[in-house]
């Protein structure tokens, strides 16, 4: 019995800030930032869109991609660091949304950047030991960076919804395996009640996000008895361009299987939104029998690797609902003031 | 800041998820929001849920520059009466650069916050439009 993605859709704000602006106020040196970063601008929320809105509008553009009968969907779960309530699911709001309701099971995930990559693994098996019919997992988030923090230069706003299935005629790709690596790392948190997260500066690098992605990478590779040479494309979490671009080098992936999912640099790091964005960029253009790989990072710390065959189906419903590639086209550029404005780091009596 | 409560907002909130309103079976009138009783039929009336496409238009509009409490930081924004393609009208607010909007503009809905009981209180979710 194997899972599949049966559809898939994304969901991306029209607002954008440069990092040249936010690099004006704050003093920084933009140049520098830009070429460190390989991030040039980084997508931000409208006054009321939040990460349930767009886990909402991701949802939505996955069910009309696949065209199937929301009632067949037996779980939602929505991965996010930035979750509008506390107490109180995303997902309800989501599965009330799409007209899932009620006969389904449905919660949300929390793990830093990879929450949503862990939805997909909890649908893969609830399908395939025949649970449910259909799952619906969600990375989304409107990433928080304190101001004047490194992070606001790339926390981003956006979301991805995947319709996992185990009938093999509905799949777009199947899901050939996936294998994750956890351990204990303190690279990244944000406390109860605080409103930005606090990072380890670069102790999130090596200890956390490479060894992380490469241990899962191999791994499956390992299980799989693959080589990075037999897929045509390869994702990997991008917090910034420069990561996932040494991360590829790292493992033996080229530039060239990466490109179509790099799209942090005019994009920003939607945080559990960031490396399904990539896999959504890449089913955008992938063809028939493609191969893609693809490994999530979330901080705390954990991976997960995927290895995914495109199938035939990508062809016929591609193009019922908006390529990530046109979420980013036509932005709206605001200065540093709106933006705080927008992001409600302006607080109003 | 929205003031209604909670259970009022709840009653009708999949009407306001997923623009469903009612259908008259017997004089194929549309209404939302969704009716107990057809008013022009009346006993007679055969009242079915029916979802909307959401295509519509607008029939008129206003720029709010001085706003209700909670909608302080969205000024100036639009108010609009939309004209769905199945007949109703409804008031929503257009998501767009207030110079551009004209009476007539195609729209379509999108999924939005409508606001919020304070800091502490529900957040209120419902359907707003763009341009098409």
């Amino acid at each position: 019995m194997s899972a599949g993605i049966v559809s898939y859709g994304a969901y991306i704000p029209r607002y954008r800030i440069k990092v040249d602006e936010i690099a004006r106020v704050w003093g920084d040196d933009a140049n520098s930032l830009k070429s460190g970063l390989m991030v040039y601008e980084k997508s931000l929320p409208d006054f009321d869109e939040d990460t349930a809105t767009i886990a909402v509008e991701a949802a939505r553009h996955a069910v009309k991609r696949s065209g199937i009968n929301a009632q067949r969907i037996g779980a939602v779960y929505t991965g996010s660091e930035s979750h509008p309530y506390a107490v109180k699911p995303t997902s309800t709001i989501v599965a009330e949304a799409v007209e899932a309701t009620p006969v389904l099971t449905a919660a949300d995930y929390e793990f830093a950047c990879k929450a949503g990559t862990a939805a997909i693994q909890t649908c893969m098996g609830l399908v395939q030991s025949k649970m449910i019919d259909l799952g619906l997992a969600i990375g989304a988030d409107v990433a928080q960076g304190a101001p004047g923090d490194a992070l606001e230069y790339t926390a981003a706003a956006g979301g991805v919804a995947f319709l996992i299935g185990s009938k093999e005629s509905e799949f777009v790709a199947v899901i050939e395996d996936t294998y994750s690596f956890t351990t204990d790392t303190p690279d990244f948190w944000r406390r109860e009640g605080m409103p930005y997260p606090e990072h380890g500066g670069r102790f999130t690098g090596e200890p956390g996000y490479f060894k992380h992605v490469t241990h899962a990478a191999k791994g499956l590779m390992e299980k799989m008895g693959t080589k990075p040479e037999d897929y045509d494309y390869a994702v990997f979490h991008q917090p910034n361009g420069k990561f996932p671009s040494r991360a590829a080098s790292m493992l033996g992936f080229s530039k060239e299987q990466i490109k179509p999912g790099l799209v942090v640099p005019k994009l920003g790091n939607t945080y559990s939104g960031s490396c399904m964005m990539g896999i959504a960029a890449t089913l955008d253009q992938a063809k028939p029998g493609d191969r893609i790989f693809a490994t999530a990072f979330g901080s705390g710390a954990g991976a997960d690797a995927f290895s995914f065959t495109v199938t035939d189906k990508i062809e016929e419903i591609r193009n019922r609902a908006p390529t990530v590639l046109e979420l980013l086209a036509n932005p709206i550029y605001v200065d540093y003031a709106t933006y705080a404005k927008h992001k409600g780091k302006i607080r109003l009596a | 800041m929205i003031t209604m409560s909670v259970p009022r907002f709840w009653r009708k909130q999949v009407a306001r998820y997923n623009l469903i309103g009612t259908h008259c079976t017997n004089c194929g009138a549309y209404y939302y929001p969704p009716r107990n009783m057809c008013p022009t039929c009346r006993r007679g009336g055969k009242l079915e849920n029916f979802k909307f496409s959401g295509k519509g238009e607008i029939l008129t509009y206003t720029v709010i520059h001085t706003a209700a409490e909670g909608f302080e930081k969205q000024t100036p924004y639009v108010l609009a009466i939309v004209k769905l393609e199945e007949g109703p009208s409804l008031t929503s607010q257009i998501i767009g650069d207030p110079a551009s909007m004209k009476i007539g503009m195609k729209v379509r809905p999108v999924f939005r916050k409508l606001g919020q009981s304070g800091e502490k209180g529900m957040i209120y979710y419902g359907t707003k439009f763009v341009p098409e």
